[in-house]
């Protein structure tokens, strides 16, 4: 209950802050849903060379587009910022007053700070699954979309604890500003059904950089053919992952030691 | 900052670029690790090749053509623009100002001196197409490879005023690294950087043709991967070397007028 009041309260405090920036707002929210739609003439003409690939038609592979979109929107507008903060805190020092507050640091940490104009993109992703549906002809079931909801979730709880652990690897390397542009470059992948790929990188994408729980998992949901066992498989890997990223935090602080104000 | 005087700053310039290109290898082979866009689209299409050819590309071509996109686009690189924004605003600029090279030639001398590094991690990358498609990955006629060169820095020389252009808008707007970005969008789809620019829709393609982000990437590849002939590499090179020059001309007004304003903060 305390830490659902601190969360409205670090949410407020971002908001003030962005809406001191409205010009920056309004040509974010242009640039965003400009490359969001841009995004998808690679999708066109790959499908109209080919209307199935890999078991993946058009609308289909919208549902893709969508959850990426979606997420982009949550790891640029929710995730990013708040770490990228840790990164700075720990350059300079100042770690040390999150640390002595008396909440959890790892909360405090993740919701430092919120950028509310990425949430453009959500608003997009809504607009590419309606697009999809249409072109489907039906509307998805509801059982389908609580799946899709619940896959989610478990894609978020990842994409957070893969942040969480490049944070705490920045305890022991400082600069890591280059190593999360090496997992946008990374995470572009998620646009496409994870079927696309073969091999080794498929393998990569679904155990190791979990891209295929992100966003073909939840596409699978809401189109309603993810097999039972696959989202058993993605909510035990998220609790997992969120272990994970929780013990090695842990480990971090422990060894931090001040870099002297 | 007569022109000799710069040309003679020249090599040095270069030299302390190179090391320092070399002391943060690190960060740069990551910036170079970023740009696998190319090989996650040579897994895309290889799979929509699977079981025919799409227009002229077979599997091997899709090979072919994106790992040549990925050694043009190492090659071609400039992000000079980042540090000139810095500069631009937090008055570092006048410093440069003060020396007897021009700065727009110290950015270029920058640029280039990264070029050995760049060198160095795509000649696998182009010895790993050779062996997997075979010496037919890239076309044989020597005269090609000449027109290639000259695409190349043609390519790179967009690219640098392209940087310049939205570095100096740091003049003049707040947030001039939004151009960028803004740039960056077509960039990626419009370039032949995602999906190889004969398989557009004729109609976009007509439009594209006239524009600069194919004269980045896509058309250095096609010399290349041998998609032109040497009649149709020429005529694009024309096209290319306008927008060398629109980029030019765009640059030195662009500064003239910036510096104009310019008013260095501090220091």
């Amino acid at each position: 209950m305390r830490y659902l009041r601190l969360l409205g309260i670090q949410l407020r405090t971002s908001v003030l802050l962005s809406m001191q920036y409205r010009a920056d707002f309004l040509l974010d929210a242009f640039i965003e849903v400009f490359w969001m739609a841009t995004a998808i003439i690679p999708l066109f003409v790959v499908f109209r060379v080919r209307p199935v690939i890999a078991g993946w038609t058009f609308a289909d592979a919208l549902m893709v587009m969508g959850w990426f979109t979606f997420l982009q929107g949550v790891l640029e507008g929710a995730i990013n910022p708040s770490l990228l903060t840790v990164v700075e805190h720990i350059r300079k020092g100042t770690l040390d007053f999150v640390l002595i507050k008396p909440a959890d640091a790892q909360f405090l940490v993740s919701t430092a700070r919120f950028l509310p104009w990425r949430a453009v993109n959500v608003f997009s992703a809504l607009g590419v699954f309606a697009w999809g549906f249409v072109l489907l002809g039906r509307a998805p079931a509801p059982g389908h979309v609580a799946l899709a909801a619940l896959t989610m979730v478990a894609a978020v709880v990842v994409l957070y604890s893969i942040w969480m652990l490049t944070v705490s690897a920045a305890f022991h390397f400082v600069r890591i500003d280059n190593l999360s542009q090496l997992f946008s470059a990374v995470f572009d992948a998620a646009r496409w059904p994870i079927q696309i790929f073969r091999g080794a990188v498929r393998a990569l994408f679904t155990f190791v950089i979990p891209l295929a729980l992100m966003t073909t998992y939840p596409a699978e949901a809401l189109l309603g053919r993810l097999p039972m066992a696959t989202l058993a498989g993605a909510l035990a890997g998220a609790v997992i992952a969120f272990t994970l990223a929780r013990v090695m935090w842990r480990a971090s602080i422990g060894k931090y030691t001040s870099a002297g104000g | 900052m007569s022109l000799r005087s710069s040309a003679r700053a020249l090599p040095t310039l270069l030299r302390v670029g190179a090391y320092e290109a070399l002391a943060y290898r690190g960060e740069m082979i990551v910036w170079m690790l970023a740009t696998t866009m190319p090989l996650v689209m040579l897994a895309l299409w290889v799979a929509v090749a699977q079981d025919a050819p799409v227009g002229r590309y077979g599997q091997p071509q899709f090979v072919a053509y994106f790992l040549a996109t990925f050694v043009v686009r190492q090659l071609t690189g400039a992000w000079v623009f980042y540090t000139m924004n810095f500069e631009i605003r937090d008055g570092t600029l006048s410093m440069r100002l003060l020396r007897p090279v021009h700065p727009l030639l110290a950015y270029t001398a920058e640029s280039i001196a990264s070029m050995p590094l760049r060198i160095v991690v795509s000649i696998p990358v182009a010895v790993l197409s050779l062996v997997i498609v075979g010496s037919g990955a890239v076309t044989h006629d020597p005269a090609l490879w000449v027109l290639w060169a000259v695409s190349i820095t043609g390519a790179w020389l967009i690219s640098l005023c392209v940087n310049f252009v939205v570095g100096c808008t740091a003049f003049f707007a707040e947030s001039s690294m939004k151009f960028m970005d803004a740039w960056l969008v077509f960039y990626f789809v419009l370039s032949g950087y995602l999906v190889p620019i004969d398989l557009f829709p004729p109609a976009l393609r007509a439009v594209v043709d006239w524009l600069p982000f194919r004269y980045q990437i896509g058309f250095p590849v096609e010399i290349m991967t041998g998609a032109l002939t040497l009649h149709q590499a020429a005529a694009l090179l024309a096209r290319q070397w306008m927008w060398v020059l629109i980029g030019a001309g765009a640059t030195s007004v662009l500064w003239r007028r910036g510096l104009r304003q310019f008013a260095a903060y501090g220091g």
